[in-house]
């Protein structure tokens, strides 16, 4: 992969592209749904320095309290706990002629939780800019820990490579395809989180082990997208997404979006999204004995699940471009909400009516809401 | 990774073509220039959604934005 | 194996980009192609009727930011070279005039802007990048193209326009 990156690197310079917008924005994310409540700002900031430079700077804080289905029933803490995740970022891109080549380390860091990542990418603007071509590669290290376990230390180390093209069609369609492997090595799964099996001596009819994860996991994800402009000022935008690895899980996205500007201030954005995922090799809600696998899971985000729904956006410009004039600002409000349900996930809460294995099947609803000012200077 | 190959080598004879001409022109790209058309409008909404994904889901990757972020436990 | 299979790779994609890449026109030679455009105030603007004068074509559009950038720059152009025998004409390529004319009530420029449109002359011109910028001496040849726009291309243009004002009609 070293080598690829460096002969894009050194190929001619052609007609010049262009930098990103100046640009920054200040979110404010909040998400409840399962038991779990999250919210913290989200602030994103870019500015060109000089002709050829752009830096980015990201600040990003998840404050999180959670009475989620894992935590009160087979978790540490019963009555949920609380913790805030904080992550920071910085960028730098380089612009050469048709190519940008970019940089960016990003660190984020919780009370259990530390995570470091590098990334590189290189982006080329061939034939007279209708495709572009992007690689990407990322670099990742992470150390895990436990509450309340001074001893327990993991690391994972984690490479991600990505591909992508985006070819204009014709003066109304453009397509996207992107293909991403990712590795990572290490400490995979949650040091909390325990399996359940069926054991006739315990009052609840089973009993539970600490989970055990296969030390690597390796995917791949394939996904196209095109937005089509219509005949009048709106956008329809699709997107589907394969994804497999190597603990047996596929999953399918499909998204499907309107965009309708409405006067000059005004831009609604209605999407859907379903997406679907076969459970992991090592998974079961209810394993038959102790040590019935090598490798056992019982984290749900590994199981049979469906979730679907839709987004909708709205986005008012406050202050509209003027002339040559780079300033411009926007305030947007986000809403999505999403349904999970899981075939192969049961609910344990309040279960003792149910047999141990025919509990209801677990679902919830998620809402998630964005408010956020955009400002380009 | 042959299928990423295949890809590649088609954008490749496609490009080099015997100097194929552009069929968008740049005068013809208003439309494809209009904000409604970017496939990540708004980057700091984008890489949330796609870490609120990740985060409950078990694909990653190949999202269209700017890092998914950390998922984490 | 693995890596000579990316080695192949990397370079058919650098072929690729080096087929692709179209050339950086920055000296041409020729006589100007004739155009006859309807200018925003009304009148017609013919190429031919500015033989004898220094002329500066730029193609434009306000959706394209570097443009947007640039008209103040060249009105500064205009004001300072065309007593000394130089005319800009701001060729825009807009269907929709709307977008334009809110664009030049904050940013007036005093050189005529020419509509085309219907990519007449842009197709004539071979506009490969936006904005395009001619200059064509008084001869009525082509001497100098440039593609897009970035801080510090007005002075390029200024050298070109001084040196060209020099020679005789």
């Amino acid at each position: 992969m070293r080598s690829l990156l460096i002969l894009l690197v050194v190929s001619p310079v052609a007609l010049a592209g262009v930098l990103p917008e100046d640009r920054a924005d200040a979110m404010y994310h909040y998400y409840d749904g399962g038991g779990i409540e999250i919210d913290g700002p989200s602030l994103l900031a870019r500015k060109a320095v000089g002709e050829k430079v752009s830096v980015s700077a990201s600040y990003y804080v998840d404050s999180i309290s959670s009475a989620s289905i894992d935590v009160v029933t087979i978790g540490a803490s019963p009555n949920g706990y609380s913790e805030e995740r904080t992550q920071w970022g910085v960028g730098v891109d380089y612009l050469r002629g048709d190519t940008t080549m970019s940089v960016g380390f990003s660190t984020s860091d919780e009370n259990d939780y530390e995570a470091d990542t590098l990334s590189f990418g290189i982006s080329q603007e061939i034939f007279g800019g209708l495709t572009t071509v992007t690689l990407g590669y990322g670099s990742g290290a992470d150390d895990v820990s436990r509450r309340g376990d001074a001893q327990f230390a993991g690391e994972i180390d984690r490479n991600s490579y990505r591909f992508g093209i985006t070819q204009v069609l014709t003066r109304n369609l453009i397509l996207g395809f992107s293909y991403e492997v990712v590795a990572d090595e290490g400490y995979l799964n949650n040091p909390y989180r325990q399996v359940r099996y069926v054991d006739v001596n315990d009052p609840r009819g089973y009993a539970t082990q600490f989970e055990v994860y296969p030390e690597t996991r390796a995917s791949n994800a394939a996904a196209i997208r095109a937005r089509y402009h219509l005949p009048y000022r709106a956008a329809l935008s699709g997107e589907y997404r394969f994804y497999t690895d190597d603990w047996g899980i596929d999953a399918h996205t499909i998204e499907l979006g309107y965009v309708h500007p409405y006067g000059a201030r005004w831009l609604f954005d209605f999407r859907y999204r379903f997406y679907t995922q076969t459970a992991a090799d090592f998974y079961s809600d209810l394993f038959p004995y102790a040590d019935a696998q090598n490798f056992l899971a019982r984290d749900k985000e590994l199981s049979t699940l469906q979730s679907h729904g839709p987004h909708f956006g709205v986005t008012y410009t406050i202050l509209e471009r003027q002339g040559d004039s780079p300033l411009k600002s926007t305030a947007n409000l986000f809403i999505d909400n999403y349904f999970f349900s899981y075939d192969d996930f049961r609910d344990l809460r309040g279960s003792s009516s149910s047999s141990v294995g025919s509990e209801p099947l677990y679902d919830f609803d998620a809402f998630v809401l964005q408010v956020f000012f955009s400002l380009w200077f | 990774m042959r299928s990423l190959a295949l890809v590649v080598i088609s954008v490749v004879l496609l490009a080099g073509c015997g100097r194929l001409e552009p069929w968008v022109k740049p005068y013809e790209r208003d439309r494809l220039a209009d904000p409604i058309m970017s496939f990540d409008r708004n980057p700091v909404s984008g890489s949330y959604i796609d870490h609120v994904h990740e985060a409950r889901e078990g694909a990653r990757g190949a999202s269209g934005s700017a890092g998914g972020g950390c998922g984490c436990n | 194996m693995n890596g000579n299979r990316h080695k192949l790779i990397g370079s058919l994609l650098l072929a690729a980009i080096l087929s692709a890449a179209p050339v950086l026109a920055g000296d041409a030679t020729g006589p100007a192609a004739e155009f006859t455009l309807p200018a925003r105030t009304g009148e017609t603007v013919a190429l031919s009727s500015l033989k004898g004068r220094v002329v500066l074509i730029n193609f434009w559009a306000t959706w394209c930011g570097p443009c947007r950038k640039e008209m103040p720059l060249l009105e500064q152009i205009q004001k300072k070279y065309a007593p000394l025998g130089f005319t800009l004409l701001g060729v825009n390529v807009e269907e929709d005039t709307a977008m334009m004319d809110t664009f030049l009530k904050d940013v007036p420029v005093t050189f005529p802007i020419l509509l085309d449109p219907a990519n007449g002359v842009s197709k004539l011109y071979d506009v490969s990048a936006m904005p395009s910028t001619v200059i064509v001496d008084r001869k009525g040849n082509i001497r100098y193209i440039h593609q897009g726009y970035q801080p510090g291309d007005e002075s390029k243009y200024q050298d070109i326009i001084r040196q060209l004002i020099r020679e005789r009609a």
